[in-house]
């Protein structure tokens, strides 16, 4: 193995593990921060996509010399309508079923499967694409060898940008201390004046916000079809539980370290014996350390 | 008459299906619905019947374990691919029985499966050649995924790994069973699965009084789990079981070791999901990766949640109500069928977390008594919080 | 030294660094009851929790009737005769107080043994015996969810005597019980202390004055002091510590 493949490899590790730091990064949210499983999040990434989708098909029709730039309205458009709905959905179902988990792991799948069935009869049940950017098109020609495509640095600089943003609500604004109040302790948040109801339903709907805007990156990887969701959940879920739930940081590593597994397992044996092996290794990590690899030691 | 006495008078009845429950079911199963379908439904009830097994297990570790398994396709699918391993077998040693067998005989390679030939596969596999013998295939049904079920349970719940792990641990297994029977053509027969049999032991699978004969074991087989179920849950087994359900903590300082107890209910749901699996085979005429992965693993979760978690019989009614729909579905309007079942499963969970099971219980009861019995006393039913 | 049933030395356990337990040592004897109280955080409940098995000490050892406990997990333990009472009433709620009693039973606890086990006219009797002790004869078929705080608190005494344990560990037994129902526990508590030894956390000082034998007073994990409730009442380190006990 040459240099090159070397660096291809690491770049594409790199690439994978952006892609699920996105994706998990919502989950982590909703899963780690709440408590709550959302068997629809897969959904919410697919919904993040068509919205990416219908963006370009607006502009497609009514600004067509905007083209270029349809693509960064198109993420933020996703953000607000997943947030949307994600606000939405925790004020219509999820806050019913706290400390419900296994029940809210059912309600949140049926959810997903009737989110599927609307992709498929509203939107079509073929997988769609978006138009390219053509600003994203095309590989960052490193050497004449080696060549890094547009598309996934973009999606790696969205990664970070996004963690930043996300870092920085949590840990340097008032709202994000409010949201890591009520996770910590919800009684005496609520005594200190903090409305938990609005806390709640806003810090599921960034998790959903999140998934929005992963899905929306996605489309410049990969079309999108009803089923496209539930491709991602599994990895997705993979992700957050090994890395340790109450952890983001561990999110951040879990997403790194699957990264370079599935980029190197994919190298060496079949797309989906790579699969099988992964989630293999998840049950016996899951074994050893119940709580996830990186979470903190529990008291006790 | 006194008020309370009229009540008693319009509740005779429902008290009366309350006793007689298995008695009224096992006359739906045995008498009514035989005499009352022609082969091709029976047949169709067979197959509903045989998902019923896995709600019946369901029941026994959800509803009283606290155990959600979201793999029980895992074990089903054990049974089935078992049983149809031994039918293939059968059709490809009476290789004139059917052309696709005499193919594999064509190319030279006798008493071999035709998707093994057709995949180069040279050799019947070494863990193919038991299945030759029905006094292997049988006891391996039973007690294969029952031991492979107890290993994986009370492996990981002497770690104490929490319900909602596991629940991602039931999840991610059947995704990778899926995910390696479909990658292994050669051996498995892939996305296609395994079919084509035509008898069982010479007995002709396509003739009506096999199917019939068929239909009734399948039926008194899941009539027996419901009562070995009931056997256990009324037995101090079960009562620990609900104990544990509720404070697990607790149970180990009053001396019992719940890893046990949880292991052994996961592994008689293994069971029964296996010989469903297997009468499945029998009935449907294939074993196929469709039915081992996550979406139909959580679909029979589904069958017990609307049957009520708490009740066996419940469970039986649940998977035949939601089969019959989704073949109703399919027949008439595919494309609302998943509209269906996903609104199923939100207001299940929602507003009728007892299933069918707690309807019958308000009627009987009225409805303000039965509000107490809806969910078990003070409890959470998942994490033994209050 | 051969009546000591518990010997606990240099028990010591320690939380992201605190150190809620500190190199504790304290025999108990047999038939003896001994009420350990201090104030909050002292660590009498994390003293209870390392007997019976729920956290694991740093390091120490803590033998009963000569096995080591610290290295035994929960139901080992408490098959070994240790019973443990907690702080707030711990109950199958979901269970009659018969079913609760009869569950308690300490035999055939194993996986075959519960499947086919079969009450025996001497388990009824017996039954029916403790849940007259605990004041719950009229309530054996109710659930035990809805039973009232102090007769939770009661049955689950019950269900540790059941168990037939050589050593009980009792934490604030009477919290949240009225006066009449304290003064029932009190007398409970002395019947019950025969034939066993008792190890009892409690507040409420009228309480320990009734029924202890010995007292232990923990402060910030150590013995503080230790001895009869006088000695220890009087005991200028102690009245130091609490400042008017």
């Amino acid at each position: 193995m040459n240099f090159d493949m070397l660096a291809m490899q690491a770049f594409t590790g790199l690439s994978v593990f952006t892609i699920l730091m996105l994706m998990a990064l919502g989950l982590a949210i909703v899963f780690g921060l709440m408590g709550v499983i959302n068997m629809a999040h897969g959904e919410l990434m697919a919904m993040g996509a068509y919205t990416t989708y219908g963006t370009a098909i607006l502009f497609e029709h009514y600004f067509p010399n905007f083209m270029g730039v349809y693509f960064l309205i198109g993420i933020v458009l996703a953000f607000c309508v997943t947030f949307a709905f994600g606000y939405v959905l925790e004020r219509g179902l999820i806050r019913f079923l706290y400390q419900r988990p296994l029940d809210t792991m059912l309600a949140t799948w049926g959810l997903s499967l009737i989110l599927q069935q609307t992709y498929r009869q509203f939107i079509s049940p073929k997988e769609v694409e978006v138009p390219t950017v053509s600003w994203l098109q095309g590989a960052w020609q490193v050497t004449d060898t080696l060549s890094f495509p547009l598309s996934r640095i973009f999606i790696i600089g969205l990664a970070i940008v996004t963690s930043a943003s996300v870092y920085f609500l949590l840990f340097k604004t008032r709202w994000g201390l409010r949201i890591r109040a009520v996770t910590q302790n919800r009684t005496i948040s609520g005594a200190v004046g903090i409305n938990t109801e609005r806390v709640d339903a806003f810090t599921f709907a960034l998790g959903c916000g999140l998934a929005g805007i992963a899905g929306s990156s996605f489309t410049m990887l990969a079309s999108t079809g009803p089923v496209t969701g539930q491709s991602y959940i599994v990895d997705t879920f993979i992700v957050v539980v090994f890395g340790g739930v109450e952890n983001l940081l561990g999110t951040i590593a879990s997403a790194f370290i699957m990264g370079q597994m599935q980029s190197w397992f994919e190298y060496f044996m079949s797309g989906s014996m790579a699969r099988a092996s992964i989630l293999l290794l998840v049950i016996i990590v899951l074994y050893f350390r119940p709580n996830g690899l990186f979470a903190s030691k529990v008291r006790r | 008459m006194s008020a309370k006495a009229m009540q008693r008078k319009s509740m005779a009845p429902w008290n009366f299906i309350n006793r007689h429950a298995l008695t009224i079911l096992a006359v739906l199963l045995l008498v009514v619905i035989p005499l009352s379908l022609e082969s091709f439904r029976l047949g169709l009830a067979a197959k509903y019947l045989s998902f019923g097994f896995c709600a019946v297990g369901i029941v026994l570790i959800w509803g009283y374990g606290g155990i959600l398994s979201l793999g029980q396709g895992v074990f089903f699918g054990l049974g089935s691919y078992m049983m149809a391993m031994f039918l293939k077998l059968e059709a490809a040693a009476n290789a004139d029985s059917s052309s696709s067998t005499a193919l594999s005989a064509f190319f030279g390679q006798a008493g071999l499966p035709d998707f093994m030939a057709w995949n180069s596969v040279e050799k019947l596999p070494w863990w193919w050649e038991p299945f030759h013998y029905v006094g292997f295939t049988i006891p391996a049904i039973l007690i294969i995924p029952a031991l492979v079920a107890f290993v994986l349970a009370y492996v990981n719940f002497r770690k104490r790994v929490g319900p909602v792990y596991f629940s991602i641990i039931t999840l991610a297994l059947a995704g990778i069973m899926a995910i390696v029977i479909i990658g292994q053509q050669g051996y498995t027969g892939g996305i296609n699965g395994i079919t084509d049999f035509k008898t069982f032991m010479g007995m002709d699978l396509d003739q009506d009084r096999a199917k019939v004969i068929m239909y009734y074991v399948t039926a008194v087989l899941l009539l027996l789990t419901v009562i070995i179920g009931r056997f256990i849950l009324k037995s101090r087994l079960g009562k620990v079981l609900v104990a544990i359900r509720d404070r697990e903590d607790r149970v180990r300082f009053s001396g019992y070791d719940p890893a046990m107890f949880k292991a052994f209910v996961f592994s008689v749901a293994a069971l029964f999901s296996a010989i469903g699996g297997a009468m499945f085979s029998l009935q449907v005429g294939l074993a196929s990766p469709s039915l081992v992965g996550i979406v139909p693993s959580i679909e029979m979760v589904i069958y017990a949640a609307v049957g009520g978690r708490l009740s066996l019989i419940g469970a039986v009614y649940g998977t035949l109500v939601v089969s019959y729909a989704k073949t109703f579905f399919s027949e008439n309007f595919v494309q609302y069928w998943l509209y269906f079942i996903g609104l199923l499963f939100i207001v299940v969970v929602m507003f009728l977390p007892g299933g069918l099971a707690s309807l019958m219980e308000k009627l009987r009861l009225g409805k303000k008594q039965a509000e107490t019995l809806k969910t078990p006393v003070g409890k959470n039913l998942e994490t033994g919080s209050q | 030294m051969s009546t000591e049933i518990l010997s606990v030395s240099d028990l010591t356990v320690s939380f992201d660094g605190f150190k809620a337990v500190d190199n504790l040592s304290l025999f108990v004897e047999k038939d003896e009851l001994r009420c350990v109280i201090g104030p909050n955080g002292a660590g009498k409940t994390t003293l209870l929790d390392m007997i019976c098995g729920k956290t694991k000490p740093s390091s120490g050892s803590i033998k009963f009737k000569g096995n080591e406990l610290t290295k035994t997990t929960e139901y080992k333990i408490t098959r070994a005769g240790v019973g443990r009472k907690f702080q707030t009433p711990s109950v199958y709620e979901d269970l009659t107080v018969w079913e609760n009693l009869e569950l308690s039973y300490p035999k055939q606890r194993g996986i075959a043994a519960a499947l086919f086990f079969k009450s025996t006219p001497e388990i009824n009797e017996r039954v029916n015996q403790v849940a007259q002790e605990m004041y719950l004869k009229d309530e054996l078929d109710t659930k035990a969810g809805t039973l009232s705080h102090g007769q939770k608190q009661w049955l689950e005494i019950g269900m540790l005597l059941m168990q037939e344990p050589e050593l009980l560990l009792l934490d604030e037994p009477v919290a949240g019980m009225s006066a009449r129902e304290r003064d029932l526990t009190a007398e409970l508590l002395n019947r019950i202390s025969k034939g066993r030894s008792i190890i009892l956390i409690e507040h409420d000082m009228e309480f320990v004055r009734k029924i202890a034998h010995r007292v232990t007073v923990l402060h910030q994990g150590k013995v503080l002091s230790e001895g009869s409730m006088d000695q220890v009442q009087n005991d200028p380190k102690v009245i130091e510590t609490y400042l008017g006990l």
